[in-house]
């Protein structure tokens, strides 16, 4: 499976009023921005790991909106401790999708420690995460984010992709711009509740 | 334990009457008393975390929510959080408000708290976070207040150093 397919297979989720997106950096960001940029993305371009943090400060303040992390496998890693932070506040709000090739694309495809059996989805539900799926297909990946949003409790799922991403990670999307443009969005949704 | 219970309580009132909503922790001696006044507190929310820089993420989202938030957190601490502070907060322009206890310094009994107390000023001078010492409680809830309004005014991050004096009663 390829991410940016499974991001299109679901990309009428992500529009939905009342729902925002986190992205990590990279090819998860400028794959996201070439299905189309909507003003309820917002694309952590650095600060790696943290995209998953990011979404539970969004969920805790703001029960009312829906928050969906696209991270990482290597983003993860990174931040594992956070996991505990996630399945210890249990966000009913948050779904966190984790898109794992098994690599760090971005900075030239060095495989990660789930290139050697680490199972992420495993760590999310010995963290204490109370709903995980390991997807590998197109229909599952649909099925399984689904149900998630459904859920109505926090969800790890971890899509296992192919290593495989854009020639650039660069968009015309300057960082601030989007970090603006999303604070405004979500105000926009208080005022309108 | 002679961490103060009364500059603690200053201290979380000042917060409090900011309008911080949601305050991040991890547990250090000095923070002990802050962190349960959170944790009692039903108007606001308590994150216990693993790590701190979480913490720098945690209170990114808050902010974009609009929810306003506040770091507690030892120096070594914000230490361990630089990237996160540089590559998240800085690169987006987030108010942040760290509250940083200043271990290490004159009065430091632990003798692995002292490297940290030689370096933490240096480094918040090395990334250009405006900070102030609290080192008594006179003036607390009025630099917690000023932290605050330069925090939004300029988007980036500001510290607050928490001395022995003001933390600890058996100086």
């Amino acid at each position: 499976m390829k991410r940016l397919d499974a991001m299109r297979a679901v990309y009428p989720e992500l529009e939905r009023e009342g729902r925002v997106v986190v992205t990590i950096m990279g090819a998860v960001a400028a794959e996201l921005q070439s299905i189309g940029h909507r003003q309820n993305f917002f694309y952590l371009q650095h600060a790696m790991g943290l995209a998953s943090s990011l979404g539970l400060g969004i969920a805790l303040s703001r029960p009312e909106v829906q928050v969906i992390v696209f991270d990482g496998d290597g983003s993860v890693l990174m931040n594992l401790g956070g996991l505990t932070t996630l399945a210890r506040y249990r966000p009913r709000n948050l779904v966190h999708v984790v898109f794992d090739n098994e690599s760090l694309l971005s900075v030239g495809g060095f495989p990660t420690a789930t290139s050697t059996g680490s199972d992420i989805a495993a760590m999310a539900r010995g963290a204490g995460v109370p709903l995980t799926a390991t997807v590998d297909t197109i229909n599952g990946f649909q099925q399984a984010f689904a149900n998630a949003l459904g859920a109505n409790d926090l969800t790890t799922m971890v899509a296992k992709v192919d290593a495989v991403g854009p020639a650039g990670f660069v968009t015309d999307l300057s960082l601030l711009e989007n970090r603006y443009q999303f604070q405004r969005h979500l105000q926009h949704l208080k005022d309108r509740t | 334990m002679p961490v103060s219970v009364s500059s603690s309580r200053l201290i979380y009132d000042a917060l409090k009457g900011a309008g911080v909503r949601i305050v991040s922790a991890l547990p250090e001696t000095w923070l002990v008393h802050l962190i349960r006044m959170a944790e009692d507190d039903p108007e606001v929310i308590l994150v216990r975390l693993a790590k701190e820089e979480e913490g720098v993420g945690i209170s990114a989202g808050a902010h974009l929510a609009g929810v306003k938030s506040a770091m507690l957190m030892q120096n070594h601490g914000f230490l361990a959080s630089v990237n996160g502070i540089v590559s998240g907060a800085q690169l987006y322009r987030i108010p942040l408000l760290m509250l940083i206890s200043a271990r290490g310094e004159y009065g430091e009994r632990d003798p692995w708290q002292t490297e940290g107390g030689l370096v933490t000023a240096h480094v918040l001078d090395a990334l250009r976070i405006p900070y102030a010492r609290l080192d008594s409680g006179d003036r607390v809830s009025r630099e917690i207040a000023k932290a605050l309004t330069l925090a939004y005014s300029a988007s980036r991050p500001v510290a607050l150093l928490l001395g022995r004096d003001l933390m600890w009663e058996d100086a």
